[in-house]
């Protein structure tokens, strides 16, 4: 018989041959590094390798060798040394100061023509591996000032509303200072506030002469919940961070009252994580004052009220800095951006971001937008740098704070809700900024006060038993199938190998990440391929049991369990399909595994194993039994 | 050899209400043990405290959790940080050490016991859940879209009446795998959440071999008496069923008894949910087909719907 096609074999041949090369890189163990990566203004170059080398040489910390691609260096270590590690961390650290960000990593080891042809390893997750660990803390300081200015408000509206007069309205030490002329004004104020702002608490202060004070304190519970809010906003726009980069399977936690604790898998861009991490870059749109004059009031430092005197990023030719005077007032700021893309600008090619506003900030631009055409708006950036310097010996941590305008540019017609912005330095700094823009702007300063590499959450034993129990299971199951469909089952057991292998190689072509409850979904997926061989077993057997001849049996059972399969499979696929889509983290990855097992298991438990059964008994003329069980050799001794 | 007689004539639709009404019983049972016992939820879902200790020598991260697990902390996890001198600790705290600063005093007390160069690195603290309740909800959210999925699916490859059993068998060997967790109090974690999930699977793919065989026979027979038709299809596939059943528990056994605690709990879920999707393919799927009325023509214009799925190999 020949119903298997040339072709058939062929393609079970390039499959197989493929898996084997695709899951080969998961055999390289990855060795200890440190990244660096340049901030904005910062290059990576020869002579900077060749200055970390002779630093590392100078402080004997040994390392194999330092990679320069892609504008970033790879100083890898030896394999374990990772002591050595955070040394050489703190070391280069200390020689390229803040132009650069210095992060530890783990560096693969695969050779480059595989990596060329796009084979690597499967990125292992923080249970097997561990990685790097990040902790932010979180000031939220300013957002505490900023919600005492609204309670302000909100006192002077209620004091007003009831038409009790007041001399002031203030922040005082503890929270804001009510100045009242009257004790009865006194007295029905401080039932007002009480009522109409109930998130303070209100108690009589001091009587200086005519001035009759009362002092408004935000309630403690208050205090925690702004805390929080903040805490989990940052949480939430750091995860928005780390995910629009691509890095799987991070662990971003609450840590304590004001931290936030950030683990990444190894063998990522740590250092681009790391510069993502901590920055804080933001846009905002002011109206330019064209009455005053820039130079003026750079001149004499006296600017008028309603401006603020900034300077261009864009230096004048002699290398001076030219100044703009922008309306305080902000037109639009990064915090009404919904959505955010970089893309160079259509007519001259210079790197730009789109940007799409929400619709309250759409209706802003359109109303400037609509009353000030042919006047110019500016588009000021702010960031936000972390500098750290040793004083005395301790680590002091500071901010830096840069305003730059990076355009200004006359408004040629009305616009809303998406627009574009040019001025930016290069492709790669207008793709940060968006990417700063889309993920949500950190609700307070946050900056990274620790970094260090940690170790498998799992431990080694733990790693070491659930391996030792996968290849445990499947060995039974290799056995069992032997033992209860003989060469069938050795087909079948043969099938299920390259499927274990299929199923490693698209995991690491596609770079899914590999955690323990990863690692069960392999087996888990093992396990029920099988099902699919137990079905064309029982299929054979049982034609053989109604009389058919071994070859239409093989035929017959292969047919006829295909509908089974199919049904059963997609089902179980679309199963998968939610985990994958649907899950977060760890039940992504398993949903994934199991998805791709399902279709591995398709192919291997069907097609190759027809392929063999069709090598072996396909060539033979007269077939007299099959081995398929005891009970079924039939015409084997005959 | 054969395990199984493969011309059983069992008649598994006789005790139908019987295995019925005790389907729903425990149905009724495990929703009362979730309202009122819950989950007891791991460290993954409800954050804990976090102790950073560091060492004069080196030390093995398997030695610190042979000391905690000796001084009666169980399941912490622990990490080692920033080299071999220092590991960071994160567990749950029990009802009585509510505060982080007598867990860390604890924790730093019960390793000392088996290493004296241990100490407190800096003060311990709360850490928050690393799924966080999102997680949860995507969780509920994926098991309702499998299960509308497979409805469709089935609804259309099959019939609607085969899609109601198979949703309304899904529903009930969740909530009875739940159940199981929430009567044993053994620790709800992320593996065992993404097990529950792959029981779904392996649950659906049980009772589609099932349905193929009674979709077959009905368009085999000339005269379909759907509770024969139904007992045969069980009958027929009984050696498949617990075969598979079989294969997959000798590997989630391995799972449970060696794999250490970390796959521990996804081989007991998945054992649980293969005991459970089996017998519920048997004794509660069929009997609710029975029940609705499946007939041969109701199956009928499905083959011709479909010619080329005839020709496969």
């Amino acid at each position: 018989m020949n119903d298997f096609p040339r072709w058939k074999y062929a393609i079970v041949v390039v499959v197989l041959l493929l898996g084997v090369l695709y899951g080969v890189p998961n055999l390289y163990v990855q060795q200890p590094a440190v990244q660096v990566n340049p901030n904005r203004g910062a290059t990576i170059d020869l002579a900077l390798k060749e200055k970390v080398q002779g630093m590392l040489e100078k402080a004997k910390i040994p390392f194999e060798r330092i990679d320069l691609n892609n504008d970033q260096l790879m100083v890898r270590l030896p394999i374990g040394a990772t002591d050595e590690q955070g040394k050489a961390l703190e070391a280069i650290k200390a020689e390229l100061g803040d132009q650069y960000v210095v992060a530890p990593n783990l560096a693969s080891t695969v050779p480059g023509w595989m990596r060329a042809i796009g084979a690597r390893e499967m990125p292992k997750g923080l249970d097997l591996q561990g990685g790097v660990h990040f902790l932010m803390e979180v000031d939220d300081k300013d957002v505490l000032e900023k919600q005492l200015q609204r309670y302000s408000d909100d006192i002077r509206s209620a004091l007003r509303d009831k038409n009790i007069r007041y001399q002031s309205v203030g922040r005082g030490p503890q929270g804001v200072v009510v100045q009242l002329r009257s004790a009865e004004d006194r007295d029905a104020a401080l039932s007002t506030i009480q009522s109409k702002v109930p998130d303070v608490v209100v108690s009589n202060g001091a009587q200086v002469g005519d001035s009759y004070t009362l002092n408004a304190s935000v309630k403690p519970e208050k205090i925690r919940e702004i805390a929080l809010n903040t805490i989990r906003q940052n949480q939430a726009t750091l995860s928005n961070r780390i995910n629009a980069l691509g890095v799987a399977e991070p662990l971003i936690q609450q840590q304590g009252e004001t931290r936030i604790a950030v683990e990444l898998p190894g063998v990522q861009d740590t250092a681009e994580a790391k510069k993502v991490l901590g920055a804080q870059a933001t846009l905002e749109y002011h109206a330019v004052d064209t009455d005053g004059d820039a130079f003026e009031a750079m001149r004499s430092g006296i600017v008028p009220p309603d401006d603020k005197l900034y300077y261009m990023r864009q230096r004048a030719p002699d290398g001076s800095k030219v100044p703009i005077l922008l309306k305080k007032k902000i037109i639009v700021s990064g915090d009404e951006m919904v959505d955010a893309s970089s893309q160079p600008d259509p007519q001259s090619g210079s790197p730009a971001v789109s940007v799409v506003l929400n619709a309250n900030g759409g209706r802003k631009m359109l109303d400037f937008t609509t009353q000030n055409v042919g006047k110019p708006m500016a588009v000021l950036f702010i960031e936000r740098t972390p500098e750290t310097k040793i004083v005395d010996g301790k680590e002091v941590r500071s901010t830096k704070v840069t305003e730059e305008v990076i355009s200004s540019a006359r408004i040629n017609g009305v616009f809303s809700t998406r627009f574009q912005t040019t001025g930016l330095g290069s492709n790669k700094e207008a793709s940060d900024l968006a990417l700063l823009l889309r993920s949500g702007s950190l609700a307070a300063p946050t900056d990274i006060v620790e970094e260090r590499v940690i170790g498998p959450s799992l431990g080694k034993e733990n790693i070491q038993k659930g391996i030792y129990a996968v290849l445990l299971g499947l060995g039974a199951v290799l056995v069992f199938m032997a033992f209860y469909y003989w060469l069938f089952g050795l087909i079948a057991d043969l099938a299920l190998f390259f499927n274990l292998v299929l199923l490693l190689a698209i995991m690491s072509a596609i770079g899914v990440t590999l955690t323990m409850p990863g690692i069960a979904g392999i087996v888990l997926t093992l396990g029920m391929a099988i099902d699919a061989n137990v079905l064309i077993c029982e299929r054979v057997r049982e034609e053989l049991r109604n009389g058919s001849t071994p070859l239409a049996a093989i035929r017959a059972g292969y047919d006829k369990a295909w509908a089974t399969i199919l049904d059963a499979n997609v089902t179980h696929l679309l199963a998968a399909l939610a985990l994958m889509t649907l899950g977060s983290g760890a039940i992504r990855g398993f949903g994934v595994t199991l998805f791709i097992g399902i279709l591995t298991s398709m192919f291997t438990s069907v097609t190759v194993t027809h392929a063999v059964t069709n090598l072996i008994h396909g060539g033979k003329k007269k077939l007299k039994g099959l081995s398929i069980g005891s009970g079924y050799t039939r015409g084997a001794t005959a | 050899m054969e395990l199984f007689n493969p011309n059983s004539k069992i008649d598994f639709l006789g005790g139908r209400k019987v295995s019925i009404v005790i389907s729903a019983l425990l149905v009724l049972a495990s929703l009362g043990l979730l309202a009122t016992r819950g989950l007891n939820y791991a460290l993954d879902f409800t954050g804990g405290v976090l102790v950073e200790a560091k060492f004069e020598e080196p030390v093995q991260t398997d030695q610190v959790r042979a000391a905690l697990e000796a001084g009666g902390f169980h399941n912490a996890q622990v990490q080692s940080v920033g080299g071999t001198r220092e590991v960071s600790i994160r567990l749950q705290p029990t009802e009585e050490q509510k505060d982080a600063e007598v867990v860390g005093r604890d924790v730093i007390a019960a390793i000392k016991q088996q290493r004296a160069d241990v100490s407190l690195k800096r003060h311990p603290d709360l850490v928050g859940s690393s799924v966080g309740a999102e997680l949860r909800n995507d969780g509920i959210v994926a098991a309702v879209f499998v299960m509308l999925g497979i409805m469709i699916y089935i609804g259309i490859r099959f019939e609607k009446r085969f899609a109601i059993a198979a949703i309304a068998s899904e529903i009930h060997d969740t909530i009875l795998t739940l159940g199981f967790f929430s009567l044993t109090q053994l620790e709800f974690d992320l593996t065992v959440l993404a097990a529950l999930l792959a029981v779904i699977g392996y649950s659906i793919n049980d009772k589609v071999v099932v349905f193929d065989r009674v979709r077959e026979l009905f368009r085999l027979a000339r005269k379909a008496e759907p509770y024969e038709i139904l007992n045969k299809a069980i009958n027929q596939t009984l050696s498949r069923t617990i075969m598979t059943s079989l294969t997959t528990s000798l590997t989630m056994f391995a799972l449970y008894f060696v794999g250490g605690p970390a796959v521990h709990g996804f081989g007991l879920t998945m054992l649980v949910g293969i005991v459970i999707g089996t017998l519920s393919s048997i004794f509660f799927a069929n009997p609710i087909l029975y029940w609705l009325g499946v007939s041969k023509t109701d199956l009928m214009p499905v083959t011709r719907e479909n010619p080329e799925l005839a020709r496969r190999p």
